[in-house]
């Protein structure tokens, strides 16, 4: 493995700190020019418990977390042991070291807060360290930080103490705290930061060969998230409302746009529930305005029924799901895909949505601002998935990216003049719902609109939107209906966000959606770098299905893999069942114990597959075409 | 010229209550007699006589008998689904708050399965009005127990009579939060129109216990007949103001109500309490025009470009 990148973890307990801490340290080295990568691991706990974030940085774009990563900063949890008692947490104390040493590289180093770990108690570690070849600083930064006054600023202490290892200067991290802080507690920091930094040089021997690459972007960027992209794409899209209700990871979305809607005039509503949630959403869209809302698996479940009232009535309605492992609560902290069934078809009868699923920050912002689009040209629910991965990993993006037109259109909303020229009943009531119109869309009014009253029912209804058994009806109502999704999926192919990567002529494929395609390409750069003949398509609109797109790919190879997080290969099944293909040249690669892939299992499941390798070593499971899921 | 010129055009003119009645289709399908023809009536009067014009008033409803009292309205409608009229409703409001909104369903729909939002529409005390045909009894699945239904109640799904007690529909909503709460019957029409009047006018979340004959299914329900309008009443002493004494007289005609005695008339109003989005406003969360009517005009829109160096 090389070092020709650094990749940092930060261990320690949840409610220390390592969050921010993280954050400001990517920006750092994102401001000294280099790209970064962040991967958050958390257990389903407020305080105390195993944490790490870890950030990957180089002077190539990532895409990925990578393979392991090669310099540990053990922070202790301070929840773990009580600082005025012994450790009441037992074992726990030692996790920030024992739970991260499997992943560490070769000639990685560890730098641990001797103040809070004690090394004796984990288990093997001077044979480990041996066997690794692992460079081991042990420096009381606990005692440091208590020294400046407060010991919370044992993270910068870390911070310090890692520049000066890596070779890093302190300025950018100095810009970021007085960004962030002021008065005492700055000048408190900065010292601790210092101090710590000045330590190496006068204590320590240094000898590893862990070191900052050296970058440079050569414009701006900013640091985002999925959840950033998906927030900023709303906001684009002219949202001004949002309702919602917290669950684990759609949370992050929520409150991002919470926090902006008061300074762009729009409205934050958190309700007693996803059911209402979604309500509002459609009840505010109904009335004219954009609005969004969303949840994680378990609250998604509660709007299976606004949902399909939105597709009834057409209103337009744009909803987040943001997965986690289940069923049911599941794994409330650890990513996984397998709601993509039940966000494709939950809600009773014939609906249809469009669903969209990005893989990374800048996608998410685009499929966002498509899926308010098509939402609102086609009055349709459209849905955005992705999960608990790309919810909290940051990347950079060049801040010129969001330099973008805002679209704050209503779509096929009529004005008052022109609803004037549209068909009314004798009475003068307005023909919602028209059974012959181009694209299967009848401009529709808003509530308080001259000449625009009209009735919108969840039951069956005519075109002025009266409840209605009529047989001719009610299949001219479902095939316009119907049409939508067609139109929708012409729409999109002109230009389409599926990608194509890898060896062009290869007759092995992979098929990957969502937060995993970043990884499996990286993956499948490695394998054709070392001989193997592998192409990747990386799908991100999963309805309307691009079949075209699809079948192409399947039919230029002998053999697809598909690739996933979760254990009964929905993706697969999606594609099969829509291509109307068997079982004997898909495989799958399935992934399910709550932690991403990382792009060592699929090079090593793809050259098992090629007779390149015998065994599989990692916690995935490979199913061979043939074979059942 | 204002995207929505139904609302508050500025030009007075006299509504007749018949430019609510659609005219052609659909006929009411309801049983001959029941409650519900008594509700749309008192609607379309209380709307008239305010001068509204009927495209500047949304009605939300669930889903029962009760929920297609805005099939035979017209208006904007939204008829949606069992239980969920109020958080539509709300949106509805809070996305432009100029709107008439007013929102409908039954006792099993509002008191039932809507009963989570409906304590927590009364205790956001939005400004809208919402009427709940209480017939004690779900009409349109055939006449299965109800939220209302009195305890011992026989149903085909409750065969030996319910060993649940009623809810207290106008306590609930006074604990939950409405700063207004009346409960009429579709015998009155007058009084039923002049209470409708009054809570569309309220500032605030406006609920309307509207007892409803159910003949169908309901054949031992009391026709609330004789009932008694307690502001007409030199028996019945309550000061609208003040909780405790609602409370009481809450209490009294809830349970002299099983018992064959129909108290009618205004329980609680609260004038001093703001309505939810002038409370959001006031703490500026909450914008100045109504969102709707900004999709209409070509003002300059913020971009996230704008905030990323605050947020990112
Ligand atoms: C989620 C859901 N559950 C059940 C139903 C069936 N359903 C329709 S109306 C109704 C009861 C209506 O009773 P109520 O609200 O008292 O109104 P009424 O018909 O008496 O006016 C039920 C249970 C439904 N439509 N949706
Ligand atoms: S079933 Fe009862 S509530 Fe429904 S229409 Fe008939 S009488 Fe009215």
């Amino acid at each position: 493995m090389t070092n020709d990148e650094l990749i940092w973890r930060i261990a320690g307990g949840s409610g220390d700190g390592i969050d921010s801490t993280s954050q400001n340290f990517a920006k750092a080295l994102m401001r000294a020019g280099l790209h970064v990568f962040t991967h958050r691991h958390y257990p389903s706990r407020i305080r105390g418990g195993h944490t790490y974030v870890e950030i990957r940085a180089s002077d190539e774009p990532v895409k990925s977390r990578g393979d392991g990563y090669n310099f540990l900063l053990a922070l202790g949890d301070s929840f773990a042991r009580n600082p005025k008692e012994d450790a009441y947490y037992g074992e726990e104390e030692v996790k920030p070291l024992s739970e991260n040493l499997d992943d560490l590289r070769e000639g990685g180093v560890i730098v641990y807060d001797s103040g809070l770990l004690d090394v004796d108690e984990v288990e093997n570690f001077d044979e480990r360290v041996e066997e690794n070849d692992w460079h081991v600083f042990d420096v009381n930064l606990r005692e440091l930080a208590k020294e400046h006054g407060r010991e919370i600023m044992r993270n910068t202490a870390g911070v310090g103490f890692t520049a000066a290892l890596v070779g890093m200067e302190l300025d950018r991290i100095e810009e970021l705290m007085r960004e962030a802080m002021s008065g005492d507690i700055l000048d408190a920091n900065l010292a601790v930061l210092q101090d710590a930094y000045d330590l190496v040089g006068e204590e320590y021997h240094v000898e590893h060969d862990v070191r900052v690459p050296t970058g440079s972007h050569d414009e701006e960027q900013v640091l985002v998230s999925g959840s950033h992209g998906i927030a900023y794409g709303a906001l684009d899209e002219g949202c001004r409302f949002i309702a919602g209700y917290p669950m684990t990871p759609w949370t992050d979305v929520f409150t991002i746009l919470t926090n902006l809607m008061p300074d762009v005039g729009g409205i934050s509503e958190q309700v007693e529930d996803e059911i209402a949630a979604a309500a509002l959403a459609m009840g505010a869209s109904h009335t004219g305005a954009k609005a969004m809302s969303g949840s994680s698996g378990g609250g998604f479940a509660l709007m299976s029924e606004p949902l399909g009232l939105a597709e009834m009535t057409e209103t337009p309605l744009v909803l987040v799901e943001s997965m986690r492992a289940g069923p049911s609560t599941g794994m409330p902290t650890k990513p996984e895909q397998a709601d993509v069934e039940h966000v494709l078809f939950t809600s009773q009868g014939d609906s249809h949505r469009v669903v969209f699923a990005p893989s990374d920050p800048i996608e998410c912002y685009e499929q966002t601002r498509r899926a308010f689009q098509l939402a609102y040209d086609y009055q349709i629910p459209a849905i955005v998935v992705y999960d608990q991965k790309l919810s909290g990993e940051y990347r950079n993006v060049p801040k010129s990216f969001f330099d973008q037109e805002p679209n704050p259109d209503l779509g096929s909303v009529a004005s008052e003049e022109e609803l004037a020229e549209l068909p009314h009943t004798e009475g003068g009531k307005f023909h919602r719902f028209q059974h012959d119109t181009e694209e299967g869309v009848s401009p529709r009014s808003i509530p308080g609109q001259k000449g625009g009253h009209f009735l919108a029912t969840g039951n069956e209804h005519n075109p002025a939107g009266h409840i209605s058994e009529d047989p001719d009806n009610r299949v001219a109502q479902v095939d316009r209906r119907n049409q939508k999704l067609d139109t929708i999926r012409e729409d999109l192919a002109d230009e389409s966000h599926n990608v194509v990567n890898g060896d062009d002529a290869a007759d092995f494929g992979l098929i990957s959606f969502g937060s995993q395609s970043g990884t499996v390409d990286e993956a499948v750069a490695r394998l054709n770098e070392n001989g193997d003949s592998v192409k990747h398509l990386s799908l991100s609109e999963i309805e309307p299905f691009p079949y075209d797109q699809v079948r192409e790919f399947v039919e230029s190879v002998d053999e697809t893999l598909v690739v996933e997080m979760n254990s009964s290969g929905q993706l697969r099944g999606h594609i099969q069942r829509r291509l109307g293909t068997g079982e004997e040249t898909f495989g799958s690669l399935l992934k399910y114990d709550g932690n991403p892939y990382e792009p060592a299992e699929v090079v090593e499941a793809v050259q098992h597959e090629l007779g390149s390798v015998d065994e599989t070593t990692s916690r995935t499971r490979l199913v061979t075409p043939g074979d059942q899921v | 010229m204002s995207a929505f010129s139904a609302i508050g055009s500025g030009e007075e003119r006299e509504v007749d209550q018949n430019e609510f009645t659609p005219s052609i289709e659909p006929q009411p399908t309801w049983c001959p007699g029941c409650g519900d023809f008594g509700v749309l009536k008192a609607l379309k009067g209380a709307l008239a006589e305010l001068e509204k014009d009927p495209e500047e008033v949304l009605v939300v409803t669930g889903i029962g008998c009760s929920g297609k009292l805005n099939s035979y309205l017209d208006s904007y409608g939204f008829h949606t689904i069992h239980g969920r009229s109020l958080p539509i409703a709300r949106a509805a409001k809070l996305a432009n708050p100029e709107l008439e909104v007013i929102a409908a369903g039954g006792d099993g729909d509002g008191y039932g399965i809507g009963g989570n939002h409906f304590m927590h529409t009364a205790r956001e005390n939005h400004d809208i009005t919402y009427i709940v045909f209480d017939n004690e009894v779900f009409g349109l699945t055939k006449g299965q127990t109800s939220p209302t239904s009195p305890m011992g109640h026989k149903s085909k799904t409750q065969p030996k009579g319910s060993a649940k007690n009623p809810i207290r529909p106008l306590s609930l909503s006074l604990t939950s939060g409405s700063s207004f709460v009346a409960r009429t019957a579709a015998v009155n029409p007058n009084q039923a129109k002049d209470i409708i009047k009054e809570a569309v006018t309220h500032d605030g979340f406006s609920h309307i216990d509207f007892l409803t004959q159910c003949p169908t299914w309901n054949k031992d329900a009391k026709q609330y007949v004789p009932y008694t309008d307690i502001q007409q009443s030199d028996d019945h002493d309550v000061d609208l103001g003040d909780r405790r004494s609602a409370s009481e007289m809450m209490h009294e005609a809830e349970d002299a109500l099983y018992e064959g005695e129909v108290l009618t008339g205004r329980f609680y109003k609260d004038e001093n309490r703001h309505a939810y989005h002038e409370e959001k406003q006031e703490r500026g969360d909450f914008p100045s025009e109504p969102l709707a009517e900004r999709y209409f005009e070509d003002g300059d829109w913020e971009r996230s470009y704008d905030y990323i160096d605050r947020h990112a």
